[in-house]
């Protein structure tokens, strides 16, 4: 069982009267990636400040290893602090001082290595996250997206055990902030840093993240794996994590979960009172996250929306394709029934078969699976147990791997 | 307000009521001002001692300052001798010229005159740097570094302060002497000679060391108060972000020159 690395343990901070954590509750395991989400304006930055001691509980424990960080010496808060890092949501650079300065800064300041070393590591971070050519510039001169990954070189350049980020992705362009959300997954891999992430990049986000917790009126009320809240019938959180899905599912060209949902109890809706069929198909990586650990996530990613992509071009204009989950794929199929679905489902697997949609060269040894299996709507069957019987091996159509 | 209608009580006990509380906000911020003098000191001493950085700000507060501690010193001189001349020649005495020249400009305006010209020039510079910094989150980010913003900021300042505030004294003295000298020898007829002797006779090193210690007692203040008002920017309840660091460097000002002068007046009826 994994010990818990940071609790907060009933904190309350309030500002005037105005009450920003009521009673917050929240575990951060070692080595992992948590993802905090919520209202823009609910707290989760002042929460993140008080991970890292900048703010102080009004009332509460923050607990690192068990250990109560009011009840820490001076000299323990210390090394707590020189192992964590902090990505501020404005970057906080150095204003005065040219990026690499800014970068070199908590080396120059906290270490005694020599100029040499600590331009090696500089220039290594600045690399890394596609700096070059910028050495002498400084911050006003900067983009606000390469501002951004300044900050991050600058937290990252002491190779920290804790990062805690404060909206790392907003402002960058859908380029960047894959590779941003790459780098902190490599990283958490590379490095095993705990991550503490505040970010509203949903769902993107799930797929570097282990944990994900949701702030909502100054207290924890969801937390748990990103798979879970996906699942959970806790309408504060459906409500929140759709509501921003539907945009940025809309970008990929992918309607979200919550939408597919709607239209396909509307077609169980049309069936029981007009008796009009329909069918369901769900197409599933099987093994994303084994791509996502080994290819990193902008690879399932890009698989998914290739995928769904391709679909749409292959079906009918009144089929239409639905988020499911992180590794699947509903594509609603109105007014067919079931052989209609299998001879249609038959003409997609030979055509897929010879699509390179996957966009994407895998390892040596490394393969990719994709299944699809399909029902039809049932006056009988309820929702789930739609689901549950496209899910049965007997109703398996298709079965995609490419090694 | 009600209730003042209602209780005749405490329509006398309001007054004494603010009073009192302004008095112990008042006396607790003198309290903060003095520690974060007293933290931001001891810091200097800190190893490794931050050199370089000290280094920078000596230019920044005393070397940029010369050439406006060189222009007021002059014209603080000329216009000390022309008015010193028309003065004492009435009593026949402009042979004390250089006497009054040299110990008003070295036991008062001296010290007082660089302190407030470096407040117009560094201190609200440093009042508005170190605000900028704090809105902008830059000295949070420090903390997060586990870098102290006192040591990295504030003792550079001090020390830099300290050193810079006696020099650009000097050089103000110095230069205002030479003032003096222009009017009065070299436009209205003085000896040469009987000016730069009484200069040189009137003052004693008890005047020269009292216009030194003013000069630390200054850099002390006006270090504390520009660095303070600027490094506590977003405590103000008055104005937040741009208009916050305006009024900080607005106060820094204000309060650093009026202190200046209240201490030199306490200073001088001790040092007299």
């Amino acid at each position: 069982m994994k010990l818990p690395l940071i609790q907060m343990v009933d904190v309350y901070k309030a500002f005037g009267d105005n009450k920003v954590l009521i009673g917050t509750n929240l575990t951060i395991f070692e080595r992992q990636v948590t993802t905090i989400i919520g209202k823009s304006g609910g707290g989760k930055s002042v929460l993140l400040k008080h991970i890292i001691g900048l703010m102080e509980p009004d009332s509460g424990k923050i607990l690192f290893r068990g250990r109560s960080l009011s009840e820490m010496q001076n000299a323990e808060k210390k090394v707590l602090k020189r192992k964590s890092s902090y990505v501020f949501q404005g970057t906080a650079l150095f204003d005065s001082i040219t990026v690499f300065e800014n970068i070199a800064l908590p080396l120059k300041e906290k270490t005694s290595l020599k100029k040499s070393e600590i331009a090696g590591r500089v220039r290594e971070k600045m690399d890394q996250l596609d700096l070059r050519g910028i050495d002498n510039k400084y911050p006003s001169q900067l983009s606000g997206g390469m501002k951004k990954r300044v900050a991050l070189a600058r937290a990252l350049v002491t190779d920290p055990e804790i990062v805690l980020f404060d909206e790392p992705t907003t402002g960058l362009d859908p380029i960047r902030k894959n590779a941003v959300h790459k780098m902190i997954s490599d990283y958490q891999k590379q490095f095993g840093f705990t991550g503490v992430v505040v970010s509203h990049e949903i769902p993107d986000i799930f797929y570097i993240s282990q944990r994900v917790a949701m702030l909502e009126e100054g207290r924890i009320v969801f937390e748990g794996s990103p798979e879970e809240i996906q699942q959970t019938s806790d309408a504060v959180v459906q409500n929140f994590i759709h509501g921003l899905e539907r945009g940025h599912e809309k970008i990929s060209g992918i309607e979200s979960h919550y939408q597919g949902t709607k239209r396909i109890k509307e077609e169980m809706a049309r069936l029981q009172l007009y008796n009009t069929a329909f069918s369901i198909v769900i197409f599933s990586v099987d093994n994303l996250d084994e791509i996502n650990e080994k290819l990193g996530p902008t690879a399932g990613l890009t698989i998914i929306t290739n995928l769904a992509n391709e679909l749409q071009i292959l079906t009918r204009p009144t089929d239409t394709c639905y988020r499911f989950g992180l590794n699947k794929i509903i594509l609603l199929l109105p007014n067919t029934n079931k052989e209609q679905t299998l001879e249609l489902c038959e003409t997609l697997a030979e055509q897929m078969k010879g699509k390179d949609i996957f966009d994407l060269t895998p390892h040596f040894g490394f393969c990719l699976y994709i299944s699809a299996s399909y029902t039809e709507g049932q006056r009988d069957l309820s929702y789930e147990e739609m689901l549950l019987q496209t899910h049965s091996m007997q109703n398996m159509f298709y079965e995609f791997k490419v090694c | 307000m009600k209730n003042t209608e209602q209780n005749p009580i405490s329509i006398v006990s309001f007054p004494v009521l603010a009073l009192g509380r302004k008095t112990i906000f008042m006396v607790q911020e003198l309290g903060r001002i003095a520690l974060f003098f007293i933290k931001g000191f001891l810091l200097i001493f800190s190893f490794p001692l931050q050199i370089s950085k000290t280094i920078e700000q000596i230019y920044f507060i005393g070397t940029k300052s010369i050439l406006v501690i060189c222009l007021t010193g002059a014209f603080t001189g000329m216009v000390l001798g022309l008015q010193g001349y028309y003065t004492l020649v009435k009593f026949g005495s402009e042979g004390v010229l250089g006497s009054v020249v040299a110990l008003s400009l070295i036991r008062e305006l001296g010290p007082v005159l660089s302190a407030i010209m470096v407040i117009g020039r560094a201190g609200s510079a440093m009042a508005a740097e170190i605000g900028i910094m704090r809105i902008s989150e830059q000295i949070d980010a420090l903390e997060t570094m586990d870098i102290n913003p006192l040591r990295f900021l504030i003792s550079p300042r001090i020390a830099a302060a300290l050193i810079s505030f006696p020099l650009l004294t000097a050089l103000f003295d110095v230069i205002g002497i030479f003032g003096g000298y222009l009017t009065g020898s070299l436009l209205l007829g003085i000896d040469r000679g009987v000016y730069l002797y009484r200069a040189e006779t009137s003052v004693m090193m008890k005047d020269i060391a009292g216009g030194f210690y003013k000069s630390f007692a200054f850099a002390v203040v006006v270090v504390t108060i520009c660095c303070f008002q600027g490094y506590y920017t977003h405590t103000r309840k008055e104005g937040f972000g741009a208009k916050g660091v305006s009024l900080s460097t607005t106060s820094a000002v204000v309060i650093s020159s009026v202190l200046v002068l209240i201490v030199d007046y306490v200073m001088t009826s001790f040092l007299i």
